[in-house]
């Protein structure tokens, strides 16, 4: 099933950014989660440069060595590379990923940008909430709420990584 | 492609992709020890033995930084003090060691071989950590991975490999590695230091006794050290001889390409096989060699204790 075509992606990444633009700009990064968080936070920035004129930081964060299920799973999951500026300290984080379900992943990304400073604030971002959390963990802006059963899959594709700008609920 | 295998024990067996997958996990791992906090929990809860049954200061301290950034609970055996000079086999000591539980062994042994042997006989990961004169793997990987930082693909890159090739491990692993990724080896060294046939090993290396020439057509020289312990009688008849014609001096490099660049797996013998001006001027890499062998030692760890095996074929 359809939720968001070519369109309503762009709308709710316009949305999303309107609302981040509120936040003091200058002290602000937005940090991708690998992988597909990292192309969203930088059509956020973008959008938000466009709006607002003014610049915005950006990172990228790969959660791998920090998951709760490292010695669950078979095969080594590929580790990608994380990349935050230099001094985090004292700036606010917002966190931007795809689909927010669990929250496993949001927490192993705290430990992780715990490990690299001491940020004031961490807020998180992200296109889709589907429900479904196993942590008391919530997002502070939301493009889409989807309600979804556990054995249904979201897929988000980005244009970047799939060619195409999309989300769908697919029942396995 | 996911990665497979449960022990790193040579290069010779790896593909091109092993090996690839490797350095490019190292690239990851690289990026931790510019952090404030330079450790992740990736081998949180995991037990690593190191168990050399070498002298080794300088791959010992490597692997055991590598462990403890991540996160791994390590037993460092002292050989010397242990129940191997009381007559127990090896087997037998690594059996004890593996009723504890634990995740991997890293090994050195002056038997080629012993890693291998071990693997087939224990559950836990083993990573060799030079075995005999045979291999030498995390030391080829950590060359390998500052030829690709310093040159990007490593396609029709020509290296000379110099010194004491028949007693080096360094050495074949090197050609093993470097040969799969696609790069030219010439190995130069005094015919006595050289191994018979050589030149057949995997696609063929070129042989040379001449330095100075081999020089002025590569891009990178990996420069040996030479092991007085390994070698059973005189194979020069002197070290000042051995450096003439085979040491990198300062007259020597200045007459090469300014692209050159110079690696030592150490520890150095300084005026031997490498003039200090040379070890400690601007086309060394020799202390690069040493921080990205961290960052490819966390990586193998990281790989060979993931999750649930599966058998290797």
């Amino acid at each position: 099933m359809l939720i968001a075509d070519k369109e309503k992606f762009a709308a709710t990444l316009s949305e999303m950014a309107d609302k981040l633009a509120t936040l003091p700009l200058e002290e602000t990064i937005l940090v991708g989660i690998q992988r597909r968080g990292v192309y969203l936070a930088q059509r956020l920035v973008k959008l938000i440069e466009e709006k607002t004129g003014k610049k915005i930081g950006f990172g990228i964060l790969d959660i791998t060595f920090y998951r709760d299920d490292l010695s669950k799973i078979a095969l080594r999951p590929v580790v990608r590379s994380t990349d935050l500026p230099e001094d985090i300290n004292d700036k606010i984080i917002v966190l931007v990923d795809d689909v927010l379900y669990t929250g496993r992943t949001i927490r192993a990304a705290l430990d992780a940008l715990a490990d690299n400073g001491r940020a004031k604030i961490i807020k998180l971002a992200v296109m889709v909430d589907r429900g479904l959390r196993e942590l008391p963990i919530q997002a502070d802006y939301v493009g889409l709420s989807v309600e979804t059963k556990s054995e249904e899959k979201i897929s988000v594709k980005t244009e970047e990584l799939d060619g195409e700008d999309l989300v769908e609920v697919i029942k396995k | 492609m996911p990665w497979t295998k449960k022990d790193l024990l040579g290069l010779e067996k790896l593909s091109a992709e092993e090996i690839t997958i490797i350095l490019d996990t190292a690239k990851a791992f690289s990026q931790i020890a510019t952090r404030s906090i330079k450790k992740v929990p990736a081998l949180q809860g995991k037990t690593v033995v190191n168990l050399f049954f070498e002298p080794s200061t300088r791959t010992r301290v490597s692997f055991e930084v590598a462990e403890k950034r991540l996160s791994a609970d390590i037993v460092n055996v002292n050989i010397a003090a242990s129940s191997v000079t009381k007559g127990e086999t090896l087997l037998d000591t690594v059996k004890n060691l593996c009723s504890y539980r634990i995740d991997a062994i890293v090994v050195r042994h002056s038997c080629a071989g012993v890693p291998h042997y071990l693997a087939e006989n224990i559950e836990p990961s083993i990573v060799n950590a030079g075995d005999g004169m045979h291999e030498h793997p995390t030391q080829a990987l950590l060359d390998i991975y500052t030829l690709r930082e310093k040159f990007g693909d490593l396609k029709g890159l020509k290296v000379a490999i110099v010194g004491d090739i028949s007693h080096s491990r360094v050495a074949r692993s090197n050609i093993w590695g470097l040969q799969k990724l696609g790069a030219k080896v010439t190995v130069v060294g005094p015919s006595t230091l050289m191994p018979r046939e050589i030149e057949k090993m995997g696609d063929g290396v070129e042989v040379s006794y001449d330095l100075p020439s081999t020089l002025k057509k590569v891009d990178a020289v990996n420069m040996l050290r030479i092991q007085r312990e390994r070698e059973q009688q005189v194979q020069f008849p002197s070290l000042r001889e051995y450096a003439r014609y085979f040491g990198l001096s300062t007259k020597l490099i200045n007459q090469t390409p300014e692209s050159l660049i110079v690696m030592h797996p150490g520890p150095i013998n300084r005026g031997v096989e490498l003039s200090g001006t040379v070890a400690d001027g601007p086309r060394s890499v020799i202390l690069q060699q040493v921080t990205n062998g961290l960052a490819v030692r966390m990586a193998v760890l990281f790989l060979v204790t993931g999750g649930t095996q599966i058998s290797e074929e």
